[in-house]
């Protein structure tokens, strides 16, 4: 396979300026003989699918979902990033840029995050004007914030609902153009696979989950949007519905899979409170801003928390840490709160979790302050956990969050596979090794906003006057009948455990080995447990119920076949990447004090895993990151 | 239940008392409309308790000026009649809206809650609105029957045209009917009591200062209309008056 | 804790459905209301009968997905909270809950507990946006907004679309659905060019789906969100209005 990044010429400032003139442009009279589908409505999705149809293209967007405002980045907290420097604080488009592959760990492709810091600016301007109520200063302008892995002030923020109003704002502008008919939204339609003629996307698979019927869809380009896989580990911060399905499907059918074992683990969520814990919970990293981590000094000490004196209390990021304190970067505060725990200094009644104490704020600023800037997350985690964060610390723990990994794609946003194309959390492109808090918003929408709708016009140019495949040809109906087999081989197989029980074990088993910190011999086991699990989930899940309705556990069985298989691709490239850089940390790479070490001479590259028919053994193929302007330093944050 | 586009149509005020919005605006209006008019005829009939102006009760002068206000300068009974014809329109307007409103909110929900309800906020006066309403519309008749028409066997025996105070003290001497006028009078306080609310919220009046006042008016004017009123037949009935 | 759950139980959509009554064991009053409904399933999938359908999402009280009838009230007995940030501990051990769909003729139900919200996105259609083109953006901080009017704008934006507010009121209506979106952005300035084409094409695709508004408030109890009422008083006003205005003298003052 050739990996062709398609990164532009010219200074790192100009590359997508010469972009957007080199590229072919379809004429706006033209724009609508073109069908673009586009799978999932999130951040990315909605954004991508209501520009291009205000370009004029004729969009069909696909949602599992009831409604297209459902998608989990409804759940984004914190805020987005932009290089707007409205404080004066000496940021720049350049200073997003290099914090942002910095944050990374230097395992992004500089030109497509240098796109991304410059576009930041454009999507705060959008977004407001669309009446996303961003946070204002009493003058009415708009307000900033800090977070994790910056030290200017640059993020945007709607109390603790970012991820919802810029959401609700992209989906407001969706459905404008459906209103317009430009864009056409099927709600309750599950993506299952996607259909490739002559080496081209052409068109999608799709089960309508309310009545079970599975449908072809055709168009000239397939825009897959779908997220994130941490719901590999079953517990993670995400809805319950995510799934790697979609970008799953279309690397089995040629798309290069990038950097799967990049996965982010969220330092301030919810500690599990028992085995039957559906999803964790978490908490905005922005809470980080006003709250002091601490552990007792002494493993033994098991007085209430209000109880233990200052000077018995160890505030180990602020100890170590000592220019960000507990602003350093997620990927770091993850696993120092891991070492604490697994030091036995752990807190709460499972004695899983580290305490994010807001006394010394509340002292400072004042409750009215704190609750002006959290409250509402100080009432979701009392909710949760029956306890007065404004009296008691919180308690708090690493969960997965976030995957950086995903398919590989060019420039362009374009996969390996010519007219399919991948966007938001769904691509690889953007985040390297570690993704900076308030980045994935950014990265969602100016994906959707501003990069596919250029990127894609230069692709359609040469299928102008040509019509999409027909659905009834046999590249689409082969397609249609193996899915239709794959759902009705859940129901035939009668097997004795559920869907749920197999997910459970699963995440078990990636979380051990996989998950915060990795190590040859626990990846090597995860190798060999999680195929054996697999061939019993093959023969022994069982699904009741029928085809041709409302069928949720039928519809989970589909998503966690692929997670399956994800998963053993996950191992295999933590396993190949024998360096720790960012999320991904190997027990064998670190420093004397722990910290994750880099292999840059071996390493300074993207693992692209093509499909060959094995789950355990994809064919590598790597993309080198050339870094002109951002110099590799180990990544300080003390 | 009518689309955007049939109610461009439609010249405006049609248009606008189609939609359900427009309804409860109007129901709003005409509300207020009776209230007003529900309150100036409650201090009129306060007359029954001022002391005869000679020989003559004050409420039957009051009565016979009602008829001939503004006469000479227009025939008599002509300004009377505009102030009913206004009346009976805005009854009708009021009947008209909350009927329809009514078919609409049963047509959006055809099949009910299966297990008991528990409501936190509605309370007993505003889920019963329609049965206040019709309770209160009942008795209305009843009373123009007995008071105004003078029809039987809803009017006294002695009933004559224009004998105000005589009619009154011999209708409220029946303790039933005495006892009839209180229980609508409890119906309509019970409908005022979310209805001048509502009306306030169906308006669009609403300012974070006065919110607060909002219930507390309507709840005042609950009151009033309830003890203001009940006092009359209650006071005939134990003798106070006549 | 042991939980008698009557839950409603149809296989599809237009068919009659009923209670059916399931004892539940070893419930931990940690759980949340859904991590009850999913050991549910997982007991009855063990025993061979199908398991409740039920909408969910995010479990945290963010994107609306879920919602049922607890008992009579939407969202169940706590105030401000969806129901999968409901725990178990506020139910006493032994009770007895009655689990119904979102009932309502806007809101078809397509299997047990799973309705079809859609005509939410209808009127969203009709209106619930600001025209502007991708692009075609001024500077964010070109229009000052003052701070108490992006907040009132956030509480109407705050709105999660889970359609207690329909379940919850006696009408059906969903005028407080609709008055948080039409509000949201009527406050603001950014909204003002469609203001009053926005309140009536919103409020008039809404009468086609639901019940209207008596003002008895119990949407605003219902609502995970605690939106206010005001809101709706808000949107009434901006329809009247609406319905006077000179469309081609809007630019005038006051």
């Amino acid at each position: 396979m050739q990996l062709d990044a398609k990164v532009p010429e010219g200074a790192i400032d100009e590359k997508w300026e010469n972009h957007k003139f080199d590229v072919r442009l379809v004429n706006p009279n033209n724009k609508r003989k073109f069908k673009i589908i586009i799978v999932g409505t999130g951040l990315a999705g909605a954004s991508a699918a209501a520009t291009l149809g205000e370009l004029g293209y004729n969009v069909e967007a696909f949602t599992f979902h009831d409604t297209a405002r459902r998608a989990h980045s409804i759940a984004a907290q914190g805020g987005i990033n932009a290089a707007k420097n409205y404080h004066n604080d000496g940021d720049s488009v350049f200073r997003l840029f290099y914090d942002t592959v910095k944050g990374g760990d230097y395992r992004s492709r500089e030109a497509n995050v240098y796109r991304l810091a410059d576009a930041s600016l454009a999507i705060i301007d959008q977004a407001t004007a669309q009446g996303v109520p961003f946070a204002r200063e009493y003058g009415g302008l708009l307000d900033n914030r800090s977070f994790g892995g910056a030290q200017v002030s640059r993020t945007f923020y709607s109390r603790g609902q970012t991820g919802q109003q810029l959401l609700l704002g992209a989906y407001s502008a969706l459905m404008r153009q459906v209103e317009a008919g430009t864009v056409k939204v099927h709600t309750r339609a599950e993506m299952l696979d996607i259909v490739v003629k002559d080496g081209r996307a052409v068109g999608i698979v799709v089960r309508d989950l309310v009545t079970g019927e599975v449908t072809s869809h055709s168009a000239h380009a397939v825009v897959l949007a779908t997220g994130g896989y941490s719901n590999v580990y079953y517990l993670s911060t995400n809805a319950m519905a995510c799934n790697v399905t979609a970008i799953w499907r279309a690397h089995r059918k040629g798309a290069a899979f990038a950097n799967p074992c990049y996965t982010q683990i969220h330092p301030t969520c919810i500690p599990a409170s028992d085995e039957f814990q559906s999803k964790l919970t978490l908490m905005s990293e922005s809470l980080r801003n006003d709250g002091r981590i601490w552990v007792p000094k002494n493993a033994d000490d098991k007085r209430p928390p209000n109880q233990i004196p200052p000077e018995d209390r160890d505030y180990y990021l602020e100890r170590i840490y000592p220019a960000f304190g507990n602003l350093v970067p997620r990927d770091v505060a993850s696993r120092a709160s891991k070492r604490m725990v697994d030091a036995g200094k752990g807190v709460g009644p499972l004695e899983n979790g580290v305490y994010l104490d807001f006394a010394t704020s509340i002292e400072r600023e004042g409750k009215q302050t704190i609750e002006e800037r959290y409250g509402n997350l100080f009432e979701m985690y009392n909710r949760i956990t029956d306890e007065n964060p404004y009296e008691v610390p919180m308690r708090i723990y690493p969960a997965p969050h976030y995957t950086m990994g995903g398919l590989w794609v060019d420039y362009n946003l374009m996969t390996t596979i010519p007219g399919l194309y991948a966007i938001g959390e769904a691509n690889f492109s953007d985040h390297g090794a570690n993704r900076l808090g308030a980045s994935a918003l950014m990265q969602g929408l100016a994906d959707g906003y501003f990069v596919l709708p250029y990127t894609i016009g230069d692709y359609l140019a040469d299928y102008l006057n040509t019509e999409p495949v027909p659905t009834d040809d046999p590249a689409f109906s082969e397609v249609r009948s193996e899915v239709d087999e794959r759902v009705k081989g859940y129901l035939a197989t009668h097997g004795s455990r559920s869907v749920d029980w197999f997910h459970k074990e699963l995440g078990k088993i990636m979380l051990d080995q996989c998950g915060m910190s990795r190590s040859e011999a626990g990846l090597q086991k995860a190798l060999s447990d999680i195929p054996a699990l697999y061939e019993e989930f093959k023969s022994d899940v069982k699904v009741l119920g029928s085809d041709d309705s409302l069928n949720q556990s039928l519809e989970r069985a589909a998503r966690v076949e692929d997670f399956f298989e994800l998963a053993q691709a996950m191992c295999v490239d933590a396993l190949n990447r024998e360096e720790s850089c960012g999320g991904h940390f190997r027990e064998e790479y670190q420093t004397e004090e722990g910290e994750a070490l880099r292999d840059d001479e071996n390493f300074t590259n993207v693992s692209a895993w093509e499909w060959s028919g094995d789950p355990a053994n994809p064919t590598l193929n790597v993309e080198p990151l050339d870094f002109e302007y951002v110099k590799l330093t180990t990544r300080s944050y003390k | 239940m009518t689309s955007t586009i049939e109610n461009q149509r439609a010249p405006f005020p049609i248009a606008f008392y189609r939609s359900a919005v427009g309804k409860k605006w109007a129901m709003a209006v005409t509300g207020l409309a009776i209230i007003l008019f529900t309150i100036a005829h409650m201090i009129g009939n306060w007359k029954i308790f001022f002391p005869d102006v000679d020989g003559i009760p004050e409420i039957d002068l009051y009565a016979e000026a009602l008829r001939g206000l503004l006469f000479p300068l227009l025939p008599e009974h002509v300004v009377l009649w505009i102030m009913r014809t206004g009346l009976i329109v805005v009854f009708l307007l009021h009947i008209h809206a909350a009927y329809s409103l009514t078919i609409m909110n049963r047509r959006a929900r055809q099949d009910d809650y299966a297990g008991p309800r528990q409501y936190i906020a509605a309370n007993y006066a505003s889920r019963t609105m329609r049965w206040s309403g019709t309770i209160f519309l009942a008795f209305l008749l009843f009373h123009l029957a007995d008071l105004t028409w003078g029809f039987q066997p809803m009017a006294p025996e002695v009933w004559e045209r224009g004998e105000v105070y005589a009619n009154f003290v011999a209708t409220f001497s029946r303790a039933p009917v005495a006892l009839l006028y209180v229980v609508a009078m409890a119906a309509l306080a019970l409908h005022l009591y979310h209805g001048a609310w509502s009306m306030f919220q169906s308006l669009g009046v609403n300012h974070p200062r006065f919110n607060l006042w909002r219930k507390g008016f309507a709840l005042g004017l609950a009151v009033l209309v309830f003890v203001g009123n009940s006092i009359m037949p209650i006071s005939v009935l134990f003798g106070w008056v006549g | 804790m042991n939980i008698t759950l009557q839950v409603w139980r149809q296989d599809g959509p237009g068919v009659t459905g009923g209670f059916k009554t399931y004892q539940v064991t070893d419930v931990s009053p940690e759980m949340s209301f859904l991590e009850m409904l999913d050991l549910l399933n997982e007991r009855l999938t063990n025993q061979g009968e199908e398991p409740v359908a039920f909408d969910h999402d995010c479990r945290e009280g963010i994107c609306g997905t879920c919602g049922v009838m607890i008992n009579g009230q939407a969202h169940g007995p706590q105030l401000g909270t969806a129901t999968c940030q409901l725990h178990m501990r506020k139910f006493q051990d032994g009770a007895t809950i009655v689990v119904e769909p979102w009932r309502a003729t806007g809101f078809p139900i397509l299997r047990d507990l799973v309705v079809d919200r859609s005509a939410f996105d209808r009127i969203m259609e009709a209106g619930g946006y600001i025209t502007v083109d991708t692009g075609s953006a001024p500077d964010a901080n070109l229009i000052p907004v003052p701070k108490p009017v992006a907040d009132t704008a956030f509480d109407a934006a705050a709105c999660i679309g889970c359609g207690a507010c329909v379940a919850a009121c006696p009408n059906g209506a969903a005028n407080l659905f609709t008055a948080a979106k039409v509000s949201h952005l009527n406050l603001l300035p950014q909204g003002q060019a469609e203001r009053w084409t926005r309140t009536e094409r919103m409020v008039e695709i809404m009468e086609e789906f639901f019940g209207s508004c008596t003002n008895h408030g119990e949407c605003e109890k219902a609502c995970p969100k605690s939106i206010s009422i005001d809101f709706i008083a808000m949107m009434n006003a901006d329809y009247v209005k609406a319905k006077f205005k000179n469309r081609r003298l809007l630019a005038q003052r006051g």
